[in-house]
């Protein structure tokens, strides 16, 4: 037995040691009913046979699954082809496509404000600029940052810890700490000003107002991305740089022959997973710009979240006709990325 | 030639014998000094910002430390008076109480000695301000606002979601992990298919399901959608499959019932990828954002990050509560910090470089 559970934990990071006795101490109450369960569970297994007792142990987190997700699933096709302002869907009326065609009725679909439902396509449009600077920014960022700490430099630890802190903050407080530098007399603005400048109201701007989105967010999530790539740097065998070293070859050289190409899975990997969650975009550029000024940051899920909640007429139809056209989006993302992870496994 | 012996004892130093110091090494250390400025630099702002009175936060430019004036009990006087240093027309400094301005007159006396009288024009008085933490920022939102309501509110849906992930995770994940069955395949293809809906598009129905089961403006309308994470069925079976089989065997040949066998032996070997679970789930839940705005309308059910929120709309002007609260709602995630620190460093240095 206990030649068996040394083998099983091998140094699993923080998991093993305090931490565990702390959750054995936190879950004991768990521990309690789980002995509870036991005679249920004996004569459950005494009527299906052990083999069957899979179902059971698999029960509870499908009937989760089937709720909240399955079946959502269905019933968000069923309110996309659905009118009115009932939330049941036994009393809404059929329309058919009228919702998809609500939102696709455009003059030009290169100009948000020829179209009847302006505002989705306002958040179109602002969504795939942000996804495309923020992308770019993003992946180039955190190649830099991950190539940096994959050099052999001192307190790469603490560095590595540095850059992937934010990651761990909620978008609430993400976006209030750069609230509160960007304010009209804010830290930002004292900057300026004492630099001899005029002081901005960034939030007013437009432009300002879409790249500090741009910022915030990339601050916020540029350390996930910098460790997927750290681990893809790590995973380049080592004597592939002893044999460049050997020949003396200059770094740059390396870099463009042996680093990036041998990187260039993970790099696809980071970038299909930065445009699923950009395309995503909510929470930090909610809380920082409310979608303004007017509606310059209002993304396509802050949209969705308002047509259905926040709106003085709930339309929960078109709010799931959106809901739809930005799964089918994500979906064809999603396929991106298994084509890339296979061609990662090759 | 004196710096060429420096750069190559710094370089020996710390790649090595025989290695000198490359520019590259000087660009990293510029970058990641910068780097540490750009990301801690904002929350310790934010800390510091916290610690401000109201009137400290209005001033600009702003004062790096949080600075408040000293007031002083003078004898005679019913109130605690203000501190400043004033010039008298002799030319001599002096630091003084004020009692009262009139006009541009400012009636001030020697808090030693409280019968010495002086007039100050108030050009000629600046106030003494020491470092002081204005720790009211925190205590008076827990009587102005429901604020420990709304801690709780966050602590409860933390600590209960997390139980109940951890349960039925784990549970679905030894299911699928020892045992044979018909239908093995479609359950783990659908849990890989639940890994690719996010909330963002089955907001709308989720919240139907929820208003069905009666469970609008209630906790646990925050707590169970979320509870099954394909993420954390994953996590535990991968970990579960590496565990012997001989051991549930033996197990089963001591007659130890299926569930026995799940919680008594299987799941104390799982408890380190219990364990990071466990801290995925505390950070995804404490940091919930959209799906509680949508389905939370009431205030007494509001979570920390919904009800900062609220109050940045409510409460512009009071930015001093608001930075206190947001510091609060910042502490847990910074205690998971401190204890993933040691992962992301050790956990990714042991994957290649060791």
């Amino acid at each position: 037995m206990s030649g068996v559970s040394s083998t099983i934990r091998p140094e699993r990071g923080m998991a093993t040691g305090a931490l565990a006795r702390l959750g054995q101490v936190a879950v004991l109450p768990v521990g309690v009913a789980l002995r509870l369960l036991d005679p249920p569970m004996r004569w459950m297994q005494r009527m299906i046979g052990a083999r069957r007792m899979a179902y059971v142990f698999l029960l509870p987190n499908f009937v989760f699954f089937g709720l909240f997700v399955f079946l959502p699933i269905g019933i968000n096709v069923v309110f996309s082809v659905t009118g009115g302002t009932a939330l049941f869907p036994s009393q809404r009326p059929y329309v058919g496509g009228d919702q998809f065609a609500y939102l696709f009725d455009c003059g030009s679909y290169l100009d948000p404000s020829s179209c009847r439902e302006d505002h989705f396509w306002r958040g179109v449009a602002n969504t795939a600029k942000f996804v495309v600077f923020q992308v770019t920014a993003m992946v180039l960022l955190s190649l830099v940052t991950a190539l940096v700490l994959n050099m052999k430099i001192r307190g790469r630890g603490f560095f590595r810890a540095v850059y992937f802190f934010p990651v761990l903050l909620s978008p609430v407080v993400v976006a209030l700490i750069w609230k509160w530098i960007l304010q009209r007399d804010g830290l930002l603005n004292a900057a300026i000003t004492t630099l001899g400048g005029q002081k901005i109201l960034f939030f007013v701007d437009p432009g300002w107002a879409m790249f500090w989105a741009v910022f915030v967010s990339v601050w916020a999530h540029m350390g996930f991305y910098t460790l997927i790539l750290l681990a893809g740097l790590q995973a380049i065998p080592a004597d592939l740089y002893e044999a460049a070293e050997m020949d003396a070859t200059p770094r740059w050289r390396v870099l463009l022959r042996i680093t990036l190409p041998l990187l260039w899975p993970n790099m696809i990997v980071v970038i299909v997973l930065a445009l699923i969650k950009g395309a995503q975009t909510f929470d930090e550029v909610f809380v920082l710009t409310g979608g303004g000024p007017g509606t310059a940051t209002l993304m396509v899920v802050q949209y969705i979240y308002e047509t259905a909640f926040s709106s003085q007429v709930q339309n929960f139809g078109l709010a799931a006709a959106a809901s739809v056209v930005l799964g089918v989006v994500l979906f064809v993302l999603t396929l991106l990325q298994f084509a890339a992870a296979r061609r990662k496994e090759v | 030639m004196a710096t060429m012996r420096l750069s190559s004892m710094l370089g020996q130093r710390r790649n090595g014998p025989g290695r000198p110091l490359h520019w590259t090494d000087i660009a990293a250390y510029v970058y990641l000094a910068l780097g540490v400025v750009l990301m801690f630099g904002p929350v310790l702002w934010l800390v510091l910002s916290s610690f401000k009175t109201q009137s400290a936060l209005l001033e600009f430019p702003p004062s790096l430390l949080p600075f408040a004036q000293v007031e002083v009990t003078v004898s005679g006087q019913p109130q605690k008076l203000p501190l400043f240093r004033a010039k008298l027309p002799d030319g001599t400094v002096r630091e003084l109480a004020q009692v009262r301005r009139i006009g541009l007159i400012a009636q001030m006396v020697d808090p030693a000695d409280p019968s010495q009288q002086f007039r100050v024009a108030i050009d000629k008085r600046e106030p003494v301000r020491r470092v002081a933490l204005a720790t009211e920022n925190y205590s008076e939102p827990l009587q102005r606002f429901a604020f420990l309501r709304f801690l709780y509110n966050s602590v409860f849906v933390t600590v209960i979601a997390t139980l109940i992930t951890l349960l039925i995770n784990s549970m679905a994940a030894y299911g699928l992990a020892v045992y044979q069955f018909p239908g093995k395949q479609a359950a783990t293809l659908a849990v890989i298919g639940t890994l690719m809906i996010p909330v963002t598009i089955i907001l709308v129905p989720v919240y139907l399901v929820v208003t069905e089961l009666g469970l609008t403006n209630s906790l646990w309308a925050v707590i169970l959608p979320g509870a099954a994470t394909p993420t954390g069925v994953f996590l535990l079976r991968q970990y579960m499959l590496t565990l012997p089989k001989d051991l549930i065997e033996a197990a089963r040949m001591d007659k130890a019932s299926e569930w026995q066998i799940y919680w008594r032996i299987v799941m104390p070997l799982t408890l380190p990828a219990l364990a990071v679970l466990a801290i995925f789930s505390i950070m995804w839940r404490w940091n919930e954002f959209l799906w509680p705005l949508a389905v939370l309308t009431k205030t007494e059910v509001y979570t920390l990050q919904i009800a900062l929120n609220a109050f940045q709309g409510e409460l512009q002007t009071q930015w001093h509560y608001l930075l206190a609260m947001t510091v609060v709602t910042l502490i847990p995630v910074a205690l998971v910090f401190v204890f993933l620190q040691r992962f992301i460093t050790t956990g990714i240095g042991s994957t290649g470089m060791k």
